[in-house]
């Protein structure tokens, strides 16, 4: 339903996306993977319909994007990095304006504000003036006026940015409630997150995309690590691990003056049994074993890495 | 709802929520008051109605250009500054009724403005002798101008984020405007001319002082403001490619 066919975005000489492709099903919630400067904004933009795209073919439900762009604006709502509020109105009123200019029929109005109002968990707000309201709650006023409209496509840069760790919860949990009403387009550098989310990743980087699928299908053929913490000197840590099949290298991270040493084992973090068998019938004492940090920040790092090797 | 009119009422609110709508009357309505007192109404006690009148549209015009810029400062710069400006650009709002709503907010804050400027010339109609007329004309004349100053500042605001730097860019453009008199006097025919028509006071404003209304003067400044508003609008566009 939605269709991104060689998308390309230059800025001046610079190239902020290339060759950008790929589709998205209805109904589905798909995260934008990609450090700063990678190219998710400006591809959530050309999507938004705030900028206009140097060549590639967008079709939103079969519309064309450069051709219809008043037919996509009325099916999709944006959330921008910044979210686009007006500082001098109530809420309710900030949110009445945008379902009107997103063309909502004047007798639906109220309705559709006060079922935006309670998803978001606004209603106590509707009186409160916009630049009166905390960053977390500026957020969700955001994420209102994108769904004021219950538009089909729902797109958002970076929803949770700036926010603390209860209020990143709480947008979690609010986007996904939002899963069957609305296709979510949502970006973020933030790995653990958006894969709690997204049915689906793009990993993009340098204006183009490395990777996509689950996290489950990005993990297949990257290999992981196990983090071990061993007492004594790594050396004979190493000498153990080097005999173990499936071991495809041994970095040590940190050794201590207390006579302990930090390793990071390359190898599936399915074979940390025998990791701890050889590690103690070589008489290594094993204070700890990890799989090491999160399986989806290995794919990521891998996923650039190459691009840049 | 219409998406122009829509525009227009929010944006023609926020001259009243916020401190620039009440700020730009009151400085209006105290420079003018002073203008007023010493220059139209003068020390001398023999003075015709309809001089007095004429002097106070003299400098009437003068405030209404400097307020137009001001009231036309924050029209596009300030939703580029907030960002709103993606909000607009992502609803189903051609780039054309961005400008139209705002610029009409903005003549109708002018609107606004100038009617609580009328008491003055409002005690000359009921103690002395003029028509409805000259008023009526004076303050069509004072709405023209503000119009194409609008449509200036529109344009001027479009080219900027920063509401300074579009103050100052407005000012240089109206001010360039005002100058083509000057130009046209040291110019040869048949450039004098072009630029003394050109001008956007001396000719075209000063029938309206003396209650005369010209049709090449409407047209003139209607044509300014639809040259102004159309610029703002290409430079909108413009923006969707960076």
């Amino acid at each position: 339903m939605i269709e991104v066919e060689g998308l390309t975005k230059y800025y001046g000489e610079h190239a902020a996306i290339r060759d950008l492709s790929f589709t998205i099903q209805k109904g589905e919630v798909i995260g934008f993977l990609g450090l700063n400067g990678a190219g998710k904004s400006t591809t959530l933009r050309v999507l938004g319909c705030v900028l206009l795209p140097t060549g590639g073919k967008v079709r939103i439900h079969g519309i064309d994007l450069l051709t219809e762009p008043h037919e996509v604006r009325k099916r999709i709502g944006f959330l921008p990095d910044v979210p686009p509020l007006y500082n001098e109105m109530s809420v309710g009123g900030y949110l009445r304006f945008v379902a009107q200019l997103r063309g909502v029929p004047a007798d639906k109005v109220d309705a559709r504000v006060q079922d935006v109002e309670e998803k978001t968990a606004l209603r106590d707000m509707h009186d409160e003036l916009v630049s009166t309201l905390s960053h977390g709650y500026r957020q969700r006023v955001g994420l209102a006026q994108a769904m004021v409209h219950n538009p089909q496509l729902l797109i958002l840069d970076e929803p949770t940015s700036g926010l603390d760790p209860v209020q990143i919860a709480e947008m979690r949990k609010l986007i996904r409630s939002l899963r069957g009403q609305h296709t979510i387009l949502l970006s973020s550098h933030i790995l653990p997150e958006i894969s709690q989310t997204c049915d689906r990743l793009l990993v993009i980087h340098e204006g183009e995309i490395v990777g996509q699928g689950s996290e489950h299908d990005l993990a297949k053929g990257s290999a992981s690590a196990i983090d071990i913490e061993v007492a004594g000197t790594p050396e004979k840590a190493k000498a153990a691990l080097g005999g173990v099949n499936g071991v495809q290298g041994v970095e040590v991270l940190k050794s201590t003056a207390e006579g302990t040493a930090h390793l990071r084992v390359t190898a599936s973090a399915e074979l940390r049994p025998e990791v701890v068998r050889a590690l103690v019938n070589a008489n290594v004492d094993v204070l700890r074993v990890d799989k090491a940090a999160s399986q989806l920040e290995s794919i990521f790092m891998q996923l650039t890495q190459t691009r840049h090797a | 709802m219409n998406a122009i009119l829509l525009i227009a009422r929010r944006e023609l609110g926020s001259y009243f929520r916020t401190w620039l709508g009440y700020i730009i009357i009151a400085a209006v309505l105290l420079l003018q008051g002073i203008l007023f007192n010493a220059f139209a109404l003068g020390s001398g006690m023999d003075r015709r109605s309809s001089d007095v009148v004429m002097q106070f549209f003299y400098t009437m015009s003068g405030c209404t250009m400097v307020a137009a810029i001001f009231i036309s400062m924050r029209l596009l710069a300030a939703e580029r500054e907030g960002g709103t400006v993606n909000l607009l650009y992502s609803s189903p709002v051609r780039d054309g009724e961005i400008v139209v709503g705002k610029f009409l907010s903005a003549l109708a804050f002018l609107a606004i403005l100038l009617f609580a400027t009328s008491f003055m010339p409002a005690m000359v109609l009921l103690a002395g002798k003029i028509s409805w007329g000259h008023v009526f004309a004076g303050y069509l004349g004072l709405l023209l101008l503000g119009s194409a100053v609008l449509a200036v500042g529109t344009l001027g605001s479009a080219l900027t984020r920063s509401q300074i730097l579009s103050v100052i860019i407005s000012a240089l453009m109206v001010v360039a405007l005002l100058t083509c008199w000057w130009v046209g006097r040291v110019s040869d025919r048949p450039l004098s001319s072009v630029f003394e028509n050109l001008a956007l006071w001396q000719i075209h404003f000063q029938p309206f002082m003396s209650g005369i209304v010209h049709t090449r003067d409407v047209i003139f400044y209607l044509a300014i403001t639809y040259v102004g508003l159309f610029g703002a609008t290409r430079v909108l566009e413009a923006r969707r490619w960076r």
